[in-house]
């Protein structure tokens, strides 16, 4: 049995952590929040866009002078797979649920015969999947540098992206991401994103009127969707970003209340044994007096 | 009846407000838009999107970089990638 000083020394350590992962929680409450608002104001543009989007795509029917990211590349074997995880662990099985996500599509897809590739974008991640696929890795996006990911990162992610479906290197895009539903609950989700799906036609056209382009619808639409994709990568940033400090907060309430219980059962567990001592000095006392 | 004028970006609404006319810095050419203008669209240079409040007031410039101009039934709407000021 543990002596007293050492069951004094775990229960003061115990209280330590609790500290830290109750502090990790309220921070993750408060950055919750930021990022729910963060994405509540992305909000107009996506569904703008997304109009603008529809409405045009019901007026151009899908042929080979398409720009490319509409009409894909006529090949459906090299699949990349985009997958966004966060920077920073602490945050229960968010990155994992998103990675495992991922490794089920992947296998899917091999069974299928397709290559396939991944982009990562965040820290968390890296080593499980380049454990499992340690050619396929094309590249990586660093967000270590920035506090919370932006428009800015999203921009450079789909030039990459961009730049890396023009040279050919694959054919259809997936990305990867957990849709944020409650602090308690996120959802791994997975959407196509190059080439771009043609968005559901928007609701009839108020007045029906003829809208007139400039320049033509062809050349609109060519400026837009590399827009659009920014608009996806970016909408996909901000709900990882509120999944992640949703996780995170559900984990760390978890932990500050396991270390509780951990504290109390220490804590009886120490009064015992004080107890014990007592008694046993008691009887040694009394057996040592009556002896006389 | 005045013009709705909405400027948005990826991270904000930035305007939405009811004004005389604003004059867009389109790809083939500048364009001014008043109330029921028909139906148009078009892709934005980077420039200064110029607001008038009222008729002959001094107009107030926005500078937008990235962007594209929807003419509906229910206004004027830019959707911006960046956003000065």
């Amino acid at each position: 049995m543990a002596s007293l000083k050492e069951l004094k020394g775990r229960i003061n350590s115990v209280k330590s952590t609790q500290k830290i992962t109750k502090a990790k929680q309220m921070v993750a409450a408060a950055k919750l929040r930021k990022a729910q608002t963060a994405a509540e104001a992305a909000r107009p543009y996506a569904a703008r866009l997304a109009t603008v989007m529809g409405s045009l795509a019901s007026k151009i029917s899908v042929s080979e002078h398409s720009p490319k990211l509409l009409a894909g590349t006529g090949k459906d074997q090299v699949h990349l797979l985009v997958v966004a995880n966060s920077d920073k662990g602490l945050c229960g099985a968010f990155n994992s649920n998103i990675v495992k996500a991922a490794l089920v599509k992947a296998r899917a897809l091999e069974a299928e015969g397709k290559t396939v590739l991944f982009y990562l974008v965040g820290r968390k991640g890296r080593a499980v999947i380049r454990r499992n696929y340690p050619k396929a890795v094309l590249a990586m996006f660093d967000t270590t540098e920035v506090r919370e990911p932006g428009f800015a990162e999203a921009e450079k992610i789909a030039a990459e992206l961009v730049a890396l479906y023009d040279e050919g290197k694959f054919d259809v895009a997936h990305l990867f991401y957990a849709k944020f539903k409650s602090a308690l609950q996120q959802d791994p989700t997975e959407q196509q994103i190059i080439p771009v799906p043609a968005p559901t036609a928007a609701a009839a056209n108020d007045s029906g009127a003829v809208v007139e382009y400039e320049p033509e619808e062809e050349a609109i639409l060519a400026a837009l969707l590399p827009r659009y994709l920014k608009t996806q990568l970016f909408g996909a940033l901000l709900e990882n970003q509120a999944s992640e400090q949703g996780a995170s907060m559900t984990a760390m309430d978890n932990a500050t209340r396991n270390a509780g219980e951990l504290i109390q059962k220490l804590t009886i567990q120490y009064n015992r044994s004080r107890q014990a001592a007592i008694t046993t000095e008691l009887i040694e006392i009394i057996a040592g007096a009556e002896a006389l | 009846m005045a013009l709705h004028f909405e400027l948005v970006t990826p991270a904000r609404l930035v305007r939405s407000e009811d004004v005389h006319m604003v004059v867009v810095p389109g790809e083939e050419g500048e364009f001014g838009v008043l109330e029921g203008h028909a139906p148009f669209m078009s892709t934005v240079r980077d420039g200064a999107i110029l607001v008038y409040k009222t008729e002959g007031a001094a107009p107030e410039a926005i500078q937008v970089q990235g962007g594209f101009a929807e003419v509906g039934a229910n206004g004027l709407t830019v959707l911006a990638e960046h956003v000065e000021g």
